[in-house]
């Protein structure tokens, strides 16, 4: 490998994390809103919410990608730039993913918490700010971390698109070498190096923000939590986790 | 922009070929992510470090790695070092590798899950090893994940579009070539979207069906 093509590995894994930043944000976003939409008292809005879920859970993020690229433009008249158009086919997927997790953790907070809220006549909104979500939140971190891992990994998936992510360089690379045993192993290491890092960090948040409800960062994942991994269920899957009962 | 009927009856042939593919490429990709969870569950438990230590790091580093990346990795290097295969079963067979790292924990969590009581029972029944995992821990522990592996099933599913870029005409691919053909995009894509939704929605129905015959 000459140092030609380590630069081109860097840009790759330079257009990979601004890609990955992005599409976490936007993920967020939309595990939050539309977690909490499904919560909600009004039945349609949890409808809306519920439908989103579904379509997006039950759809490949590739297929998605595709849509974002190919049907978007025609369709609506806009055409992204490929960063964004990544970023929003990632963004809406993994947030669907990530609005289980909220939803998740958002009910398996004691319901005599809630009453307490409506004992002391705590509007719905301070309800949720006050008492709900500093809860709730410290607990979605483990499965957070989990989700941007998958993320990370799906962020793979714009280089079929010709994006200049890290998984495209490798193909440049390889075009160039001839020879693709070495600079594919680079390639997963790097990606390993950056899922190790994001892991510790969300390690991190997860200690601090347990220790301001008082509570231990959980050991390890329990076999309860390998069962329920938000990006593994399926359309219409009931989320109550009752398998090992 | 306007919807064509006429589209979605040109692209049906060849949507049929690539959903057979994507199928097939799911159904054997999940038999190889059952078994191979397995083994790695297995290994897993085995009383040294010599053992544990290589699959343990082996699985986390393919767990974190993106299977489109191990995709072109087996496409591209397996031949250099001598191995032909055809790129279906280059897929069929990363996939089943990556997921396997995802079923050893469903199936740890099920075995783990046995009560304590039945291993005792094994040892005063004075069961060999391999009996006692065969009779008594595994159907337990199985019966208990089913709907867990069922859910990696549908994941698994999910990620078959990815075979397209190592030349597999699954659904995704078959779709492509025909709006490179037909200049015609949304017609193909929303028809695999919808299937798509169709198939993982009929999956989890199937899923709980079997989860209330086999867990309650």
């Amino acid at each position: 490998m000459t140092s030609g093509l380590w630069e081109l590995v860097l840009k790759g894994v330079w257009v990979t994390l601004q890609l990955l930043f992005l599409s976490a944000l936007l993920a967020g976003a939309v595990s939050f809103v539309v977690g909490i939409a499904r919560t909600h008292r009004l039945w349609i809005v949890r409808f809306l919410a519920g439908f989103y879920t579904e379509v997006f859970r039950g759809t490949s993020a590739l297929v998605m990608i595709f849509w974002v690229f190919f049907v978007l433009p025609p369709a609506f008249g806009w055409q992204l730039v490929p960063l964004w158009a990544g970023t929003l086919a990632l963004g809406l997927t993994y947030g669907a993913y990530g609005s289980e997790i909220v939803r998740g953790a958002l009910t398996a907070v004691d319901p005599a918490q809630q009453e307490g809220g409506i004992a002391l006549s705590f509007t719905p909104w301070q309800r949720l700010r006050l008492i709900l979500l500093p809860q709730a939140v410290p607990e979605m971190i483990p499965p957070f971390s989990n989700l941007l891992i998958e993320l990370l990994k799906g962020t793979a998936l714009v280089s079929i698109m010709g994006m200049g992510d890290l998984a495209f360089s490798g193909n440049l690379v390889r075009l160039a070498l001839q020879e693709s045993a070495e600079i594919y192993t680079y390639l997963l290491v790097i990606y390993f190096v950056i899922a190790f890092a994001l892991t510790r960090v969300m390690r991190g948040l997860e200690k601090r923000l347990k220790a301001g409800v008082g509570k231990a960062p959980s050991r390890g994942s329990s076999p309860q939590q390998e069962l329920k991994r938000a990006e593994t269920t399926g359309v219409g899957a009931s989320s109550s986790g009752g398998v090992l009962g | 922009m306007k919807w064509d009927w006429g589209a979605v009856g040109d692209f049906m042939p060849q949507f049929w070929d690539g959903l057979l593919v994507t199928l097939q490429a799911l159904a054997l990709g999940s038999v190889i992510s059952f078994v191979l969870g397995l083994v790695w569950a297995l290994l897993m438990r085995a009383p040294t470090r010599w053992v544990t230590w290589p699959v343990g790091a082996v699985t986390e580093f393919v767990r974190n790695t993106p299977l489109l990346v191990q995709l072109f990795f087996l496409f591209y290097v397996l031949p250099e070092w001598g191995f032909t295969f055809s790129a279906l079963t280059t897929g069929v067979f990363a996939i089943g590798l990556h997921y396997s790292t995802y079923t050893m924990q469903v199936y740890r969590a099920g075995i783990e899950a046995v009560p304590a009581g039945q291993w005792e029972a094994a040892t005063a029944l004075n069961l060999p090893v391999a009996r006692t995992w065969r009779v008594v821990i595994l159907p337990q522990a199985i019966r208990r994940v089913v709907p867990a592996l069922g859910n990696y099933v549908i994941a698994m599913l999910k990620d078959t579009p990815l075979l397209m870029a190592i030349t597999v005409l699954d659904m995704l691919g078959q779709a492509r070539l025909f709006s490179q053909e037909h200049f015609q995009f949304t017609e193909p894509l929303t028809v695999i979207g919808v299937a798509f939704i169709l198939i993982s929605y009929l999956a989890s129905l199937l899923m709980r069906a079997l989860e209330r015959r086999l867990v309650h």
